[in-house]
């Protein structure tokens, strides 16, 4: 078999860089598929185990769906916020149990809502919003932006905002407090539909490692 | 002069082979020849598998559509068979959004549809046909097939509205497990009430791992009809070289509005994506005023770029 073709058949893991994707890797390693080049304090994005059969790569957490997607990674782990709002054709494996957050609808403190206005709402994730908005028939304006979103009801660009809240520090600090829970966020274990077709044995002691019923 | 195949590039010359092989099968070609109304489609609209539709007037003021679809076409533009199948295969270009992002293309995809009496023999024909199809792309195949009518009833049993029917339906298409007794806790159910479905989308793997299985929660819900066709259907690949590369999987689902009975997936390692899709659509021609049942699958050329000659069989 040529060496293209054995690489063809390592598992390739997406994880998000950062503290979610070193925590979750401890518990992949645990399961069986360390490599321990992975801890190692160096530049490299890429890392593989031949004896075990398993290559990592670090991606940003928000690319990890579109690897997994489109075949380039066999399995990943993705934020549930992501998957909402971009909803990658991917099997959604394993709830892990990590990464707790909540998506929610905030607004400056004492803020009243005027049910006979259009809603201004900022947020990164539009579709989760409009998803929202639509299920309770509220006609809303969508405010689409890429980052500080906290600042946009005080300075008058939007009546309330969806994001993440984790401890809701960042909200108090900013006079705004959560108004509704949209949905509980945590990371999920993702795969390709392909890739689970072809590498499932893998993938399948890998859930049973993790503590998830394979099939 | 001779035509030198060589000009012809690798997904053209696929879709040569594929459509020699339906011809020997005994089916005829559709040319899709001109342009439906608009209308045709967005009464459908969850049929297509594209967001959006390429709308223009025509010379007498009509509104149509730059063919986002061929089986439509072929259902509208067929007749009832009270007597036999009627069998065609097409091989079209379609345009197509799956991305707002990326805008519409243009797709070339060769499939297959049987309309009239369709029976057990053939619906197995049409498996065999698609085993064979995947076969010629590649010896490293999956062919994934389904049972819509007994997920239907497992989903129904916990569903108590359409948006849950949906959502469940949704996460049945993810083997989101999790995602599916969470829900039915949010929506009050008793504990342990999604159990035959959970068990159902569990039940993974080659017909002889998992039919006997699928048989004794088909009996708990009053299915039998459904485990029993698709038990004939996978009997019928039994000691083939097909058999191999089965694979029963209920998370290969359909929009339950249009597709019944026996649907089917098609997968190549290398490729990401599903290279061939299809099933019972009789739901369909019902919602069309015709009384035929039918089936049919399409392979996805646009999607077999990446396909090499290495390993393959092409």
């Amino acid at each position: 078999m040529s060496e293209d073709r054995q690489n063809k058949d390592f598992l390739n893991v997406a994880l998000p860089k950062g503290r979610l994707g070193e925590t979750v890797y401890q518990r992949f390693a645990a399961a069986g598929f360390e490599c321990p080049a992975l801890l190692e304090n160096s530049r490299k994005l890429i890392f593989e185990n031949a004896s075990v059969g398993v290559r990592y790569f670090w991606v940003k957490p928000s690319d990890v769906a579109i690897y997994v997607a489109r075949g380039a990674a066999d399995i990943g782990v993705a934020g549930k916020d992501i998957l909402l709002e971009y909803r990658p054709e991917v099997y959604e494996l394993l709830d892990l149990g990590v990464g707790k957050c909540r998506m929610a609808v905030a607004a400056p403190v004492g803020y009243h809502e005027d049910p006979a206005r259009t809603l201004r709402v900022a947020t990164k994730f539009s579709r989760i919003a409009r998803d929202y908005y639509a299920g309770m028939g509220r006609d809303i304006d969508i405010i689409h932006l890429n980052g500080s979103i906290e600042i946009a009801p005080i300075l008058g660009l939007s009546d309330v905002i969806v994001d993440i809240v984790e401890t809701g520090t960042t909200l108090r600090e900013n006079n705004l407090e959560v108004r509704e829970t949209i949905v509980q966020i945590s990371a999920r274990l993702i795969a390709n539909k392909s890739g689970y077709k072809f590498k499932r044995e893998k993938i399948l002691k890998l859930m049973d490692g993790l503590g998830g019923k394979s099939e | 002069m001779e035509l030198d195949l060589e000009v012809l590039d690798e997904t053209e010359r696929i879709g040569f082979l594929l459509r020699s092989l339906y011809q020997q099968h005994g089916f005829s070609r559709y040319r899709m020849s001109k342009f439906e109304e608009y209308d045709l489609y967005s009464r459908n609209k969850d049929f297509l598998l594209s967001d959006g539709v390429i709308t223009f007037t025509d010379t007498n003021g009509r509104l149509m559509a730059l063919k986002p679809d061929v089986t439509l076409s072929i259902v509208k533009n067929g007749r009832d068979c009270p007597s036999g199948v009627q069998k065609v295969y097409y091989h079209e270009n379609v345009y197509r959004s799956s991305d707002a992002e990326e805008g519409f293309r243009e797709e070339t995809q060769v499939g297959v549809e049987c309309m009239g009496q369709v029976d057990g023999p053939t619906v197995s024909e049409v498996l065999n046909l698609a085993a064979e199809s995947l076969q010629m792309l590649s010896g490293e195949y999956v062919l994934e097939i389904s049972q819509l009518d007994l997920l239907g009833a497992l989903v129904d049993s916990v569903a108590i509205d359409e948006t849950m029917r949906m959502s469940v339906l949704r996460c049945a298409e993810q083997k989101n497990l999790h995602g599916i007794r969470e829900i039915c806790r949010e929506a009050g159910l008793p504990e342990g009430a999604e159990k035959g479905l959970i068990n159902l989308l569990e039940c993974c793997g080659t017909p002889k791992r998992v039919m006997l299985e699928i048989r004794k929660i088909a009996e708990e819900y009053g299915c039998e009809e459904a485990a029993r066709q698709l038990g004939q259907c996978m009997a019928g690949f039994i000691g083939s070289e097909a058999e191999k590369h089965l694979w029963i999987d209920f998370s290969s689902t359909g929009d339950l509005k249009y597709y019944n009975g026996i649907a089917l997936k098609g997968f190549l390692k290398g490729i990401p994506v599903p290279v061939l899709s299809g099933g019972q659509y009789d739901a369909l021609l019902k919602r069309m005023h015709r009384k035929d049942r039918a089936i049919g699958f399409a392979v996805f050329l646009h999607r077999l770029e990446r396909l090499t000659r290495e390993g393959g069989e092409v």
